[in-house]
């Protein structure tokens, strides 16, 4: 075998090897889409009771509470980023952060000082590069997130929003994350969690002409709304941190799959090439032996004669 | 027959229990609450403890409820919990360890957690 013809056939090899893996994550993300959208539906009854509720006591009473007032003048801002533990997975992650970049602008163009949160290695080793301040960092859930995690996710974001602006503490919160829209796409998109607009809430709830009962609270409406708010945004965390974790992994279906294909079409040419030039040896063998002999019948020949 | 009520018991990660019942017993902040049909409107915040359902074929469902609500509107009663569990997925040994544990290290919500476990496989 001729050099050129075995280097083709070290890449084809080489190659091969490559779409075997590709091919095996692209099959293991599939599988864990599933999984992470039943997740996402699992959480459903549980989101839908909460709002539900918070409806119910934002429209039965007339309850203040730091966690639905608005500040009059907002200086500092919370941003939770939701970013993957894991790379592979296209421009899933960077379209976050850009996401979370474009939103910080915004928010310091308005005067606001931004505090940033983040969820997920690729997101910390960003920001981390750029030496920039990270308040608070998690990681080593993003795959399988369960609802401990989102409680120790809002945790410290829930006593940054109830402290003084004075001492540090933050008047608005928002979150960047990746929404599940289908396999196909899945958009980075951002929005303000805290303070919540009750009205909002109601509206997004509101089946039309639905008439909410009055509600007896039990012990009081301040209590329950004291006690139903931090559930409330941690549920909303943890479907933010499922539908991140499903996105993630259709991201990487989808990048394992073009890897894949893109290894199947340079397979493809590196075997072209191969037998190219295994028939380029063939034929430069046969005129060789063509060419040998009939030099050695001239010379024959001329002896013999 | 009895007037029925609609109970969904929901966990943060999924859907405990559903079906009809006849009372519902939980414990809220301010003391115990029994709900039967009809029942006014009612939302209130609920402590670590069992819940007793009983259900409209005459047996009763026990679950141990580790905070959340309460609410009941429309002859539908819906029990939210962060975490939910009914009494007969509640493995006993490992409450039972997980009590002592609790208590050897003076962890008080682990104790209770693991106390509230106990006592709603003894209501069963």
């Amino acid at each position: 075998m001729g050099a050129q013809l075995r280097v083709y056939k070290r890449r084809i090899k080489s190659v091969t090897a490559t779409k075997k893996i590709t091919k095996a994550m692209e099959m293991i993300a599939a599988s864990r889409v599933v999984k992470a959208q039943r997740k996402v539906a699992a959480s459903t009854p549980y989101a839908t009771e909460l709002t539900r509720a918070v409806t119910a006591v934002g429209t039965g009473s007339n309850t203040q509470h730091p966690l639905t007032t608005e500040a009059e003048t907002a200086t500092r801002a919370a941003v939770l980023l939701l970013t993957s533990d894991r790379g592979l997975a296209g421009a899933f992650n960077s379209n976050a952060i850009k996401a979370a970049e474009q939103l910080t602008a915004r928010l310091e163009a308005e005067g606001k000082e931004v505090d940033t949160y983040i969820v997920g290695r690729r997101g910390v080793a960003h920001y981390n590069f750029r030496e920039r301040k990270i308040a608070k960092q998690w990681s080593g859930f993003t795959d399988q997130p369960e609802y401990a995690d989102a409680k120790t996710v809002a945790g410290p974001l829930i006593e940054a929003i109830e402290k003084d602006t004075a001492e540090g503490g933050v008047d608005e919160l928002h979150i960047v994350y990746t929404e599940f829209v289908s396999m196909m796409t899945q958009t980075a998109i951002d929005g303000r969690l805290l303070p919540l607009s009750l009205e909002a809430v109601a509206e997004e709830s509101a089946k039309k002409d639905e008439i909410l009962p009055l509600y007896d609270f039990e012990p009081s409406a301040e209590d329950v709304l004291d006690a139903l708010l931090p559930r409330y945004v941690e549920s909303r965390i943890y479907n933010a941190l499922l539908q991140s974790a499903a996105s993630k992994h259709a991201a990487t279906r989808r990048a394992m799959k073009s890897a894949t294909d893109n290894a199947g079409d340079l397979i493809n040419n590196l075997s072209r090439l191969a037998n190219a030039a295994r028939q380029a040896e063939i034929t430069q063998e046969i005129s060789e032996i063509v060419g040998g002999a009939s030099a050695l019948a001239d010379a024959t020949a001329g002896s013999d004669k | 027959m009895a007037a029925e009520l609609h109970v969904e018991l929901v966990a943060a990660d999924r859907s405990v229990w559903s079906g009809e019942a006849t009372l519902v017993v939980a414990r809220t902040t301010s003391g115990d609450i029994g709900v039967m049909p009809g029942h006014q409107p009612l939302l209130g915040v609920l402590e670590s403890g069992p819940v007793t359902i009983r259900t409209s074929d005459g047996g009763t469902v026990v679950a141990a409820v580790h905070g959340g609500f309460i609410s009941f509107a429309d002859n539908k009663l819906s029990l939210l919990a962060e975490i939910a569990e009914l009494s007969d997925e509640i493995d006993v040994q490992r409450a039972e360890r997980a009590l002592e544990r609790a208590k050897s290290e003076a962890d008080a919500s682990a104790e209770r957690r693991a106390d509230v476990r106990l006592r709603a496989v003894a209501a069963r």
